[in-house]
């Protein structure tokens, strides 16, 4: 671990929303931190508490129904505790947010300059004038060609794309300390994807800010990410820089993502080995480790047990909340990558977690797919 | 998988303009989307072909032209050696048993006041197949089994299913009347990363067992190469090029195809120091209703020159091409570009 203060640590954050049919319990005891002028990539499913997670940083979530517990830090602030106006204070100014629709996250009546100004003056005491040369400045920066007349245009005159650079821009207006990414390239097509990733390793290169992306695509944080989490049904179940994180995986489901998707830098193989069953439902979660019950490895006692991130022996920045035991999952991990059966894995398994019934557990697993 | 060289599909000079229209009483025509431009390919018994492109590159629009869920402007779409385009009523009808689609979006395709029994169940109803009841019900819970579905839950409605099983709905109702082609137009787009794979490998393993002919559309590369023996690439209503799918993918000769592989994310940080260069597009697509001249993409080509943007390459094979692959570039990729825009992995 660096001796770095983190910008943003984050301390068992718990959030939980009333509803008609129950609790929902979006974030369950997450904890994780981001460095200056770093990128921590969040990974996960919908539904696996990734955006409500950084949308409670800059106090979206907060309402009537929703508890919060935990701290979140931010240059020692506890940004839960902040009331409103401080906490507008901080909100576009020290932390930013773009998201995955640029076109519902900006105002369709009003021009992207307008928008843009408001930006500046509501963190600034400049003149109108400056704050428009500040926003002219900045869809400079972000690549917007013709920048003066795209000023005066509305969000729909601008491609997909574009939009994308615009929320960007506005993001960076005040020089952010953290820029909270949510999703930025989903609903952008490839190639253009891999223009706005360049844009935002580019910025942070030249501004200095800590970026925080969230997204479900593995190949996107190994671009962009030093540091990854992944999360699944409301928790962080592994956490590593971003090379250790590929090169010695430790959890089930982070192993199940990396073998689920096609890749294009490995051989075309024949299988492609889904992950068991769907995300379970944040009201009724299941007991024990969250992930038993789409775990082709599961042993009794997962059932019952709640494992916690806890550092490997070898490697304390890497975290990894799986039961199983850690020589068991690199020999498993290992199986896996060179394409052994699951039911080989599966007996690693059971030979090295004391238990029985291993087989027999992973049938269930795969009877549910 | 060994596909017999027997087209199922021949595609001429497929159109499709969408006319763009001014004025409120008196409409006139004032300019056209062409978001099918020209398109010409065969479709083998039993292969899958794939289509991949960008937003509004036309392949959507051409997996509807080849149903006739919309009517081309102009080309053929000749199946089994008749031209779907001429049809009658009758007999385009009895063409939709043997042609089937699966679409991208599985909460907006599955009508959600009908049980999921009587969704797979409608193409029997439609076709005047198996009247009797309970061998109907009988049939869509084979169908339902068939697909990874519960039989039991014949009488639940679509929102009781996630999202990989409302598509699960939608495959076992495609292939209910045991149609000879399946198109899947972005079947796993609109699902979680970890349930895809569930549906890839379901669509695979009916191919095998229905010996199916298979038309895969999708954005996601990766998902194609896996999917696909043969991959189509377009750009803005043109295919630009056409290929076996380990040729395409590992010597890609089209600039445009190999800005796509370059663009893709891959799962494989670099390690310290080794650093993966982009060719990155600039600019946007331009629109489909004012296309650039001659070669469509020489307006974001770095290898273009003067001739790209007066003379419109056709599609065909290239010297040092496979059999079968085929470029609409003047200038394609040497061996080297074509190299450095793969990922680093697989040139290492």
């Amino acid at each position: 671990m660096s001796t770095e203060q983190p910008l943003l640590q984050v301390e068992d954050l718990r959030v939980r929303f009333s509803t008609d049919d129950g609790v929902v319990h979006a974030v369950d005891g997450a904890s994780y931190a981001v460095n200056p002028g770093k990128t921590l990539g969040i990974v996960g499913e919908s539904g696996s508490g990734k955006s409500v997670s950084s949308l409670t940083a800059l106090g979206l979530t907060r309402g009537r129904h929703t508890t919060i517990e935990g701290q979140m830090l931010f240059e020692g602030r506890d940004l839960l505790t902040l009331d409103d106006d401080a906490l507008r204070g901080v909100r576009g100014n020290d932390i930013t947010m773009i998201f995955q629709d640029p076109l519902s996250a900006l105002h369709p009546f009003y021009t992207v300059g307008a928008q843009l100004i408001e930006g500046v003056l509501a963190h600034q005491k400049v003149s109108k004038q400056d704050a428009r040369d500040r926003a002219l400045e900045m869809l400079k920066q972000v690549g917007i060609p013709d920048p003066v007349r795209r000023l005066t245009q509305y969000p729909h005159e601008f491609s997909g794309g574009m939009r994308q650079r615009v929320m960007i821009a506005m993001a960076l207006l005040n020089e952010p300390k953290l820029l909270i990414a949510d999703e930025p390239t989903t609903a952008l097509d490839v190639t253009v994807q891999a223009q706005i990733l360049a844009l935002l390793a580019d910025l942070q290169e030249r501004l200095g800010m800590a970026i925080v992306i969230i997204t479900h695509d593995l190949g996107v944080v190994a671009e962009i990410a030093d540091d990854i989490a992944v999360m699944y049904a409301g928790r962080i179940v592994e956490r590593a820089p971003t090379r250790e994180l590929f090169a010695r995986p430790q959890h089930p489901y982070t192993w199940g993502l990396l073998q689920s998707i096609p890749r294009l830098d490995t051989p075309r193989s024949d299988d492609l080995r889904p992950i068991p069953g769907r995300p379970p439902s944040l009201i009724h979660r299941p007991s024990g480790c969250h992930f038993h019950p789409r775990c082709p490895y599961v042993q009794p006692k997962h059932r019952e047990v709640d494992p916690k991130l806890a550092p490997l022996p070898a490697d304390a920045r890497h975290q990894v909340a799986c039961l199983l035991e850690p020589r068991v999952r690199i020999a498993m991990w290992h199986a896996l990558e060179t394409g052994a059966p699951i039911a080989e894995v599966q007996r690693l398994a059971t030979s090295g977690a004391n238990g029985q019934g291993g087989g027999e557990v992973g049938a269930e697993a795969e009877a549910e797919a | 998988m060994s596909a017999t060289r027997e087209p199922m599909i021949q595609v001429r000079e497929l159109t499709k303009h969408f006319p763009i229209t001014s004025g409120i009483l008196l409409q006139h025509q004032v300019g056209a989307v062409k978001a099918v431009d020209g398109v010409s390919f065969d479709v083998f018994k039993g292969e899958t072909l794939g289509i991949v492109g960008e937003s509004g590159c036309g392949k959507s629009t051409t997996a509807r032209l080849l149903v006739r869920l919309l009517e081309p402007t102009s080309g053929e779409v000749l199946f089994d050696g008749r031209d779907v385009a001429r049809l009658s009523r009758e007999p385009l009808k009895a063409l939709r048993r043997d042609v089937q689609m699966v679409f991208q979006d599985p909460y907006s395709s599955l009508n959600p006041r009908r049980r999921v029994g009587t969704i797979i169940g409608e193409p029997f109803v439609i076709h005047g197949l198996c009247p009797d009841r309970e061998e109907r019900k009988r049939k869509v819970q084979d169908l339902m089994d068939r697909v990874g579905l519960n039989p039991e839950h014949y009488n639940r409605y679509p929102h009781e299913f996630s999202g990989g099983q409302r598509q699960r709905i939608g495959v076992a109702r495609a292939i209910a009347l045991e149609p000879k082609v399946l198109i899947a137009d972005e079947p796993v787009s609109a699902l979680d990363v970890s349930i895809q794979a569930q549906v890839l490998n379901l669509l695979q393993r009916l191919q095998r067992e229905m010996g199916l002919t298979l038309i895969f559309i999708a954005h996601d590369l990766s998902v194609v190469r896996h999917m696909c023996d043969r991959v189509a690439v377009m750009y803005l209503g043109k295919v630009v090029e056409l290929a076996p799918g380990d040729e395409l993918y590992s010597r890609p000769r089209h600039p445009y195809t190999g800005a796509l592989l370059s663009a893709v994310p891959v799962p494989d940080p670099p390690a310290e120091g080794e650093h993966r260069e982009r060719f990155l597009l600039s600019g946007d697509v331009p629109s489909p209703a004012n296309p650039p001249s001659a070669c469509r993409f020489h307006t974001r080509c770095p290898k273009a020159q003067q001739r790209c943007s007066e003379e419109e390459p056709p599609l065909e094979r290239k010297s040092g091409s496979g059999e079968e692959a085929l470029t609409a570039c003047h200038f394609p990729l040497t061996p080297d570009e074509a190299a450095a825009r793969l990922p680093p992995a697989l040139t290492r």
